[in-house]
């Protein structure tokens, strides 16, 4: 399994140049992307020529940066200068964003290397990537599966190895669930510690970029290389730079993992709930203790998610109007012509959840919904924080179920949502989580373990994840696509 | 009608504040500048970019707020305000709605003589939208418009007032007073026909002696402080013969056309009254503490009121007076400056409500781009006071000095126009001129006393203004005696 | 929580949205399905919990008042739809 970390000691040691591995990468990814079609665009020349500035600085013995030449890729909401942006829809489809988000910035410091853009849900509103205008994401592990969502792309390039490692974006799961879906690790750090300057948004109270990746090291070392303040960012947490790598350590030994019972419920599929028991055993013969908690207010977290991400939505995706950038369908007047191009621009999810937030925020309505819903937030955080002070984590499953078919909950948009129970109450604290792969179903398919955390608890997070990954290595399996030959 | 009905008027006045940058980026405020070269991802709206806020926009809200006696929220947050239209690239406006920075506030203005207190319902932080320039004469006649978003994002403070306001004359009053203090703050230019001073007049018309409130319209678009008086007025005018006509009211927004001198109805959206606010997920709430009040309080400049009073009390000018010296702070400014380099006040305010006016109104120019330093006064009246010039020679010295920019005593110098007051150079003219004017000789002598005066005349005419008034007086009754 | 048919022509010009006649019957029973579900928070006593409308408790963050270069001309208008002289054209603003 390549990993930024072999990777990196590879070409540290001189074993393979930057530039054969992108072309490396580059091939086994015209193998695997006819089949799982998780890119929306390449950036191939790019990468090739970021690559031979990092042979270069090898050659003249310059220390490179864990990231360096490494072949990633770039889920499609996050602003790259010059390149296309799209967010999977039509109504962005030829949008070259001006300037760099901040995200961006910070990879270009660390000589980074990028394939492309990564196929996602529409304005990343969807948990199964089947909400993209412009491509149809197939799981690595079942090419009839959906790859989850709404970082689906993010998630199959790193499962099917067309990346070695992806940013995704995460508001109420997007980067866990997708990355449970395909057996990868997928990182959505606490609200604030990764920009968004850059990152267009779905819901700004709960976006979040996050790492997808093969291995917890991996995730870390993204992470070490995205996170930190930035003042471009009101919402950025301010503080000195953490080095996610220290907390990297193979010990649970006095750590307490609480497991709430409100993620336990009726609707857990039978094969996720042996795989956390498996889990939970794991930790404890590791020396941790497993201590039961309650997060009562749980049964609520989705209605108050919903409210509050679609409300915000209503307002974030005012701004594509056909007036200076977007699709534009020309018509007579104004209005009409804006109607038109956002009705033909964006895909039929898009749309619900505009009306659906334009409704919860209208007079009459607001306070029965959206107040409501803050208010709601507002308890579950408390929730959070009362079983923090008692535990230093919690343990659930990612996901309820393991990917299902295309079509499959398409049809039903509230089955859809209800999905999502698992994820979202960590956007609405505003919490770091962790998915990780925690073995296999029995008709093949990943289990993602979800490990949450107190705000700015990554270091905790990581630790214990990483601890996971060395005592069961039956858990760290590669897609049938996903070996790449170097 | 006028006397049956009564007007009630709440101003809604948004003014431009004069930072250096935008209030979420780093674009520049600058007025004019090529179309959509002042802009950025974050004025622009581009997906993705987001705000951060000025902490200048704070500082002079903080100000404006004290100023007009509000309270200062301790928490105050910015929230979205949701409606579609071009010049406003996100379709929201970055706005501040249940928890504005100041509110109950107040402002005593003076009409016929009278002193009245406005209430001041909340002030809050904003941003301006973009233009529109219409192809057509019209907005109504054009096929398309063109967007410049130079302006977005330049920060607004909106002052709004309660219905305390019962006329044309008092909403001026107001606007104008308001002016004032935003100009003395130094936070806003106030110059209405720029559009950095705006102001949407709500207005309502009732029976006199009844509590209840009208049917308000609101009128937009009104430009000019002569403006606002007249669209109140007819807006009054106009809902009182509908009313008496047995007509009803719309509550709409109207616009002022000041060419015609009449309100038109705009056409009415249904969604217009339905902004959806709810709090700015990209920014993060204001937490101002007591200390923070305190030292802004503390640090306010002095404001047209005390002003007006110290000029009173200290420079011992008429109330009038002091009230037109301080209407700009400018002007007050300048007079200060005048005394403080010697000069009695009331000569310096006699001087700048006469001839400096007059030079300064006729170029278009405020005090403080008078050509005629204050210093410059200052020493033009001093030669006056020592006698090296006469009150007369003045006024042609300070032309000079308007249209050369050099002081007094250099002027005088070099047109020679030093006072005489060798008695011996006086005399020879006034025996010549006694000599000349036989009759007005003969009619003092009579007892006509007048007469002097023309013999005076004749002897400055002789010197060319130059001669030493009190000295030529003294001379001409010594002579005229003998 | 069902939504009626109006309510939905309202949200959707306020939307500037199309709900097209054909699709209005099932537009109407998935955003009432949705509405109905989260409707559920109305079981809740919330009088005295404070709402929390950011996830991170910061306040006061600032810029200082200091100009940055604006975006180049071009590029500021390099997705422009339409433009004009240097300006974003747009259709004509008020409808027949």
């Amino acid at each position: 399994m390549a990993t930024i970390h072999e990777l990196h000691t590879k070409l540290v040691n001189k074993e393979i140049s930057a530039v054969e591995l992108t072309n490396a990468v580059i091939s086994h990814k015209a193998k695997v992307e006819p089949v799982v079609h998780a890119y929306l665009s390449d950036s191939h020349e790019l990468a090739l020529a970021s690559a031979k500035a990092v042979d270069e600085a090898i050659a003249k013995g310059e220390t490179i940066s864990p990231l360096a030449g490494i072949p990633g890729a770039i889920k499609d909401n996050i602003c790259i200068k010059d390149h296309p942006t799209t967010c999977a829809s039509k109504m962005l489809e030829n949008f070259i964003p001006p300037y760099n988000a901040s995200v961006i910035e910070k990879l270009n410091a660390n000589h980074y290397v990028s394939l492309g853009k990564l196929n996602m849900d529409e304005f990343a509103m969807g948990g199964s990537t089947e909400n993209s205008a412009l491509a149809k994401t197939a799981n690595p592990w079942n090419l009839e599966c959906v790859p989850g969502g709404s970082s689906g792309g993010s998630a199959a390039a790193v499962s099917s190895g067309s990346a070695i490692w992806a940013l995704g974006s995460d508001t109420g799961g997007s980067i866990r669930q997708p990355a449970s879906f395909c057996g990868v690790v997928g990182m959505k750090p606490t609200y604030g510690n990764v920009s968004r300057y850059g990152l267009i948004a779905f819901a700004s109270s709960l976006d979040q970029i996050g790492p997808v990746t093969r291995d917890v090291t991996d995730a870390a070392l993204v992470l070490n290389a995205i996170a930190g303040h930035d003042s471009k960012d009101s919402t950025s947490i301010p503080g000195q730079r953490v080095d996610y790598t220290k907390a990297l350590v193979n010990d649970v030994k006095n750590l307490k993992i609480g497991v709430p019972k409100e993620f336990f419920g009726d609707g857990l599929n039978a094969d996720v709930r042996k795989a956390m028991d498996e889990a939970i055993e794991t930790y404890k013969k590791l020396g941790a203790e497993i201590v039961e908690v309650s997060l009562p207010s749980t049964k609520y977290a989705l209605s108050a998610y919903y409210i509050i991400a679609l409300a915000e939505a209503s307002s974030n995706l005012a701004r594509y109007d056909g007036v200076s950038y977007g699709l534009r369908v020309s018509a007579d007047n104004l209005v009409e012509m804006s109607t038109k191009s956002r009705t033909e621009g964006f895909g039929p999810e898009v749309q619900r959840r505009i009306l659906l937030g334009t409704y919860v925020l209208s007079a009459g309505y607001y306070d029965a919904y959206y107040l409501k819903a803050l208010k709601v937030r507002r308890v579950i955080k408390n929730e959070f924080d009362e079983a923090f002070s008692k535990v230093d984590l919690l343990l659930a499953p990612t996901a309820p179920n393991t990917a299902y078919k295309f079509g499959e909950k398409i049809n039903d948009p509230l089955a859809m949502y209800l999905e999502d129970i698992c994820t979202v109450p960590a956007n609405l604290a505003g919490i770091p989580g962790i998915s990780i792969p925690a073995g296999m179903s029995s008709n093949n398919l990943p289990i993602g373990l979800q490990l949450l955390g107190p705000a700015m608890g990554e270091e905790t997070l990581l630790r214990a994840a990483f601890t996971f990954e060395q005592a069961r290595p039956d858990c760290q399996l590669v897609a049938p696509t996903g070996e790449v030959s170097l | 009608m006028s006397s049956k009905y009564e007007t009630v008027i709440g101003l809604e006045v948004h003014t431009e504040l004069k930072t250096k940058s935008k209030i979420f980026c780093g674009c520049t405020t600058e007025f004019g500048g090529d179309q959509n070269t002042h802009v950025c991802p974050v004025c622009l709206g581009l997906p993705g970019a987001m705000p951060v806020l000025n902490k200048k926009v704070v500082e002079f809200a903080i100000k404006v707020g004290l100023a007009l006696n509000c309270d200062i929220l301790h928490f105050n947050k910015f929230d979205r305000k949701n409606y579609y239209y071009p010049d406003l690239p996100k379709n929201y406006q970055t706005s501040q709605y249940d928890l504005p920075i100041c509110l109950n506030g107040h402002l005593d203005i003076e009409v016929n003589g009278e002193t009245k207190r406005i209430g001041i319902t909340r002030i809050h932080m904003e941003e301006d939208a973009g233009k529109l320039v219409h192809s057509g004469n019209t907005i109504s006649d054009s096929n398309s418009s063109n967007v410049d978003y130079n302006r977005t994002g330049v920060p607004l403070l909106e002052i709004v007032s309660e219905p305390d306001i019962r006329s044309g004359a008092e909403a001026k009053a107001y606007v104008e007073k308001l002016r004032s203090i935003l100009q003395y703050l130094e936070v806003s230019d106030g110059r209405m026909e720029e559009g950095s001073l705006r102001c949407d007049c709500n207005v309502s018309v009732r029976l006199r002696g009844t509590t209840e409130f009208g049917t308000r319209t609101e009128t937009k678009n009104v430009n000019s402080l002569t403006g606002i008086q007249k669209a109140i007025e007819y807006e009054a005018l106009r809902q009182a013969k509908l009313i008496e006509a047995g007509g009803k009211v719309d509550q709409e927004t109207r616009t002022w056309d000041d060419a015609q001198g009449i309100t038109l109805g705009m056409r009415k959206k249904d969604e217009e009254n339905d902004y959806r606010y709810f709090p700015e997920p990209d920014l993060v709430p204001i937490v101002i503490t007591d200390e923070e009040i305190e030292a802004a309080r503390n640090a306010l400049p002095e404001l047209q009121d005390a002003k007006i009073a110290r000029f009173v009390s200290e420079y011992d000018l008429s109330r009038e007076d002091a009230t037109i010296l301080t209407v700009a702070k400018v002007t007050a400014n300048y007079l200060d400056e005048a005394v403080n380099a010697g000069a009695d006040p009331k000569t310096v305010s006699n001087w700048m409500l006469g001839d400096l006016s007059k030079m300064i109104n006729e170029n278009n120019l405020t005090f403080a781009q008078s050509k005629v330093s204050p210093e410059n006064l200052a020493g033009m009246i001093a030669l006056i006071e020592k006698g090296t010039i006469s009150g007369k020679i003045a006024k042609k010295v300070i032309v000079s000095m308007w249209e050369t920019g050099k002081d007094a005593d250099t002027i005088v110098k070099e047109e020679g126009l030093v006072q005489i007051t060798d008695t011996g150079a006086i005399e020879e003219i006034v025996k010549q001129v006694i000599a000349n004017n036989p009759q007005p000789v003969e009619d003092f002598k009579g007892g006509n006393g007048k007469a002097i005066g023309f013999l005076v005349g004749q002897v400055m005419k002789e010197s060319k203004g130059r001669a030493n008034p009190g000295l030529v007086n003294e001379l001409l009754q010594k002579f005229l005696k003998d | 929580m069902k939504i009626s048919q109006e309510e939905i022509k309202k949200i959707a010009l306020l939307s500037r949205l199309e709900v097209k006649e054909d699709r209005m019957a099932s537009v109407e029973k998935e955003l009432s399905d949705i509405l109905t579900y989260v409707a559920e928070l109305n079981e809740l006593e919330l009088d005295d919990v404070e709402v929390m409308a950011h996830a991170v408790p910061l306040h006061n963050v600032f810029r200082e008042d200091e100009t940055k270069p604006s975006l180049d001309h071009d590029l500021a208008l390099s997705n422009a739809p339409e433009e004009e002289d240097g300006y974003f054209k747009v259709p004509r603003v008020v409808q027949e």
